[in-house]
């Protein structure tokens, strides 16, 4: 997944959270980056047609822009997925979002191949968790005594 | 394809620990799945495809070994095969390739993933300035090695889907 397609997750979660435009602000601050750059790429968005900005209101995607959300938002699942039940990663959050960028599509598809995602990803993604909300039911069980 | 640029680097020996691990889950997943297939397709034998299938298998299995040397080095577990095995059947159990056309197809996307894969890894331990545990140069060619032996792969693949 590459940097625009980090943002354009990013923004489709924030929208979805204010319901209603994503400000800069909060763009930046969910992607820890500095404000600056945050509308550095978001322009880059808005020539590309993915998004729109409008001064102080924020950003909105456009209809492509949200075709490539969704399906950026589904690898991330993916590899949270595939990092928590396969390889038990109890931190799966914070790895998936440094592996994001090193992971490609086609082989979070092939990785998507060996997990069981529900058929509602990524609406069932929880920005609260930073995860999918149907993963916790899916993850290895806990034996108690081992607590 | 949005062509921006992004600093798509390896920054640590857990993380390219964790980039190995899913290479050994590709590989597994090849054999798996090869396995599977040629084992479906018993009852009517083709040769050149039974003799691509039970090549894959075993060069997967030879990638296998190789990352898991690595990740040794990095001293982290590697991924049980019996474990993805039992994923891909879990996953398959139900279904058949409809033909050998199929089971092609399914295994040129296994080698053009892997390809994709390793190229990208290599990509991004050049692009890195952190010192790993594991000699850097044994590492970049072991995985280069293994994304030609994968991009062989792909254009065997080929071969034998077009001279079908």
């Amino acid at each position: 997944m590459n940097t625009a397609d980090q943002y354009l997750k990013t923004i489709y979660v924030v929208q979805d959270s204010e319901d209603g435009p994503a400000s800069t602000g909060s763009i930046a601050d969910a992607l820890g980056v500095s404000p600056a750059s945050a509308n550095e790429m978001i322009g880059k968005l808005e020539e590309r047609g993915l998004a729109e900005h409008e001064k102080y209101k924020g950003v909105t995607l456009t209809d492509d822009g949200i075709v490539r959300a969704r399906d950026a938002l589904q690898t991330y699942c993916i590899i949270e997925r595939f990092l928590a039940n396969v390889l038990a990663v109890e931190d799966f959050q914070a790895e998936a979002r440094e592996l994001e960028a090193v992971i490609d599509d086609t082989v979070a598809e092939r990785l998507d191949t060996i997990i069981d995602r529900q058929p509602e990803c990524p609406d069932c993604f929880d920005p609260e968790s930073d995860a999918c909300a149907c993963l916790e039911i899916a993850a290895t069980p806990v034996e108690p005594e081992q607590q | 394809m949005v062509a921006v640029s992004v600093s798509q680097r390896v920054a640590s020996d857990d993380q390219l620990a964790r980039l190995l691990q899913i290479g050994i889950v590709l590989e597994e997943v090849v054999e798996a799945r090869a396995h599977r297939h040629y084992r479906q397709l018993d009852a009517e034998l083709d040769a050149e495809v039974e003799t691509l299938l039970a090549d894959a298998a075993e060069e997967s299995a030879d990638h296998r070994e190789r990352l898991e040397a690595l990740i040794d080095g990095l001293g982290v577990d590697s991924v049980p095969f019996d474990e993805i095995e039992s994923l891909v059947d879990a996953r398959y159990g139900r279904t058949r390739p409809e033909d050998f056309d199929d089971v092609l197809y399914d295994q040129l996307c296994n080698e053009e993933t892997a390809y994709k894969f390793y190229d990208d890894l290599i990509e991004a331990i050049e692009g890195s300035d952190a010192a790993f545990s594991v000699d850097r140069e044994a590492l970049l060619a072991t995985l280069t090695t293994i994304r030609d032996e994968e991009a062989e792969g792909v254009r065997e693949v080929t071969e034998v889907m077009e001279r079908r």
